[in-house]
């Protein structure tokens, strides 16, 4: 049997992660072997398998790859905007764009991260660049 | 070579309950009710049941469930979800069983009150599914709408299709639907009805998203040789492919590509078949975005063009390629997961069962089945005994050969050497002559046409 030994940390990728963000860090991991970058984050590299995960501090930038507006009645506290942003080092998340009207937010728009908290989580928002 | 699982398992038998609103009965009664309709057509009994494949929307340890319910002591059971599109993956689950002689007869089944669970307020069991699912359900997304209406509007942004193109696809599935006695949605529905309908999650109004219902199915598969000797005619697996994208729907690589485009290939090769050798194709229309990227992904239209291909009437009663003849999850019944329906449809288009809808001719169906947030697609080719080709005479032949070395050991016992030798040459020919028959008769049209062809291309290419 091949032992895991020393090759992981204590915590795993997801603790790491949300006790940056408690710190109020948005880090993403890289391949250190093939170099691509890795979100949500992960054990292995996702791209060619690898446990070597380092992290770094994301560019906080991206763009919008797709975009929808949630209906709510007002009561229900009206109309949300959902979307998926493509951040500057590639991998693609699912997230809110704040501060702008939801129709407004438009395919290939320049975003950029804040963190913002639902229900006592930290989350990852963004708005118009 | 022909791959080892073609044509060696058949449907025999299906089984639909009533659909809508039935909200005197459990999820376990639905399936049951459809088991029996299923195993009734195939005309075996529930004690023949020996492989047991289901899946549910939040009941852990499902299949112990229904085999408890039902009394079944299978020696294959399989309760893979991977969403609607399991009852599909499981014809793979339940081929392969089947072949290799881990079972005998598989029942894949399915019962959901769907439509009155929501109208009661009772929650899922087991709860949100979509809770642990991390990066996705913290956001509190509207699922599953919000992740297919992500994917129509960066396909609407990427190839320019049209509100009122993406809108032909729900009124081409009315008008199948208007065909068929069973389904839930009957009325008149036009391009205006769909697009200027109430707005759920952008682009998609009420009409581009399916039924909520309560309904159970079933369906039954045993090996070709077996299926020969029941009930109805068998329908036989060609082709199963299975092809998985992500789970979470920003994971998806490409928002205009589904997985179709891994299990459609997989299941053409198994099925040795192309896109245009299909009479009749029943995908899982969750969304309305749906069939336009599962007809392009599967090879039948171009990328990009599928919403012009619907608007056009192509998919529509009386079109070159009829989709969804039934009515779909949009217009026909969706308890919750689909995948049964797909099969089954396909299943009725193959026995020329369908009346009014009938697709004339069919002999080859593709049913689709989409599971997850568009995770998991899962594609079964099923054929006619016209289509199963080469091999499946060679079975004849054999079973001739059967027969008339049966014929000689009756006539043995009774008979001297002589007409022993005379009556094995009797039901010899016979039996050949029969072989001939058959085979004259069903060597289809289509192979002739297709020889044709073939000889044509080459002597182009000369």
């Amino acid at each position: 049997m091949a032992e895991t030994g020393t090759t992981f940390a204590a915590d795993g990728a997801e603790k790491q992660f949300r006790d940056g963000l408690n710190r109020g860090e948005f880090n993403i991991q890289q391949c250190a072997s093939c170099k691509k970058h890795v979100f949500y984050p992960r054990t292995l590299c996702t791209n060619c398998g690898s446990p070597k995960l380092v992290w770094k501090r994301a560019a906080g930038t991206g763009t919008v790859y797709s975009t929808s507006t949630e209906r709510y009645k007002p009561e229900a506290g009206g109309d949300k905007n959902i979307a998926v942003v493509q951040l500057d080092e590639g991998p693609r998340m699912l997230t809110r764009i704040t501060d702008i009207a939801p129709a407004d937010v438009k395919i290939g728009m320049r975003v950029t991260a804040h963190i913002g908290e639902a229900d006592g989580i930290k989350l990852i928002y963004f708005r118009k660049a | 070579m022909v791959h080892p699982l073609r044509g060696q398992t058949a449907v025999v038998g299906v089984g639909l309950t009533k659909f809508g609103d039935l909200p005197g009965k459990t999820h376990l009664e639905l399936l049951a009710e459809a088991s029996y309709a299923a195993l009734d057509d195939a005309g075996l009994k529930l004690t023949d049941v020996d492989g047991l494949f289901v899946s549910s929307m939040g009941r852990v340890f499902h299949p112990l469930q229904v085999a408890e319910y039902l009394g079944v002591k299978p020696s294959a059971i399989d309760g893979t979800n991977v969403g609607g599109s399991a009852f599909v993956n499981a014809i793979q689950h339940a081929a392969m069983a089947l072949h290799n002689g881990v079972c005998n007869v598989a029942l894949i089944a399915y019962g959901s009150t769907s439509r009155s669970d929501r109208k009661s307020g009772t929650p899922r069991v087991g709860g949100n599914p979509n809770a642990g699912v991390m990066y996705q359900s913290e956001y509190k997304p509207m699922l599953p709408v919000g992740s297919y209406a992500l994917v129509a509007n960066r396909y609407m942004h990427e190839y320019g299709m049209t509100r009122d193109q993406l809108s032909s696809v729900a009124v081409t599935f009315r008008k199948w639907a208007q065909l068929n006695p069973r389904a839930e949605m009957r009325g008149p529905l036009t391009i205006e009805d769909v697009s200027r309908a109430r707005m759920i999650c952008d682009p998609f109004t009420l009409f581009d998203c399916c039924l909520v219902s309560d309904a159970g199915a079933a369906l039954v598969m045993t090996r070709a040789d077996r299926a020969r000797s029941l009930k109805q005619k068998p329908v036989y697996m060609l082709g199963i492919g299975s092809g998985t994208s992500h789970d979470q729907i920003a994971q998806l690589a490409d928002f205009t590509v589904t997985a179709c485009a891994m299990s459609g290939p997989r299941a053409f090769g198994m099925a040795g078949l192309k896109p245009k050798d299909v009479d009749v194709i029943e995908v899982y229309d969750a969304f309305s975005i749906n069939p336009i990227l599962f007809l392009e992904d599967l090879g039948f239209v171009k990328k990009g063009e599928g919403g012009a291909f619907f608007a056009e009437g192509h998919a529509a009663p009386g079109g070159k390629l009829p989709v969804n003849t039934n009515g779909g999850g949009m217009s026909c019944v969706h308890p919750g997961m689909y995948g049964m329906f797909v099969s089954i449809e396909a299943v009725e288009q193959l026995r020329g069962n369908t009346g009014a809808r009938q697709v004339e001719g069919a002999e080859v169906a593709l049913a689709n089945g989409n599971g997850g947030l568009l995770s998991n697609q899962s594609t079964a080719i099923f054929g006619t005994a016209a289509t199963l080709g080469a091999e499946a005479r060679t079975t004849k032949r054999a079973s001739a050969k059967k027969v008339v070395k049966k014929a000689a050991k009756k006539a043995a016992k009774k008979a001297p050497k002589k007409a022993v030798k005379k009556a094995a040459k009797k039901s010899a020919k016979k039996a050949a002559k029969k072989v001939a028959k058959k085979v004259a008769k069903k060597a289809p049209k289509k192979a002739v046409k297709k020889a044709v062809k073939k000889t044509a291309k080459k002597a182009k290419r000369r």
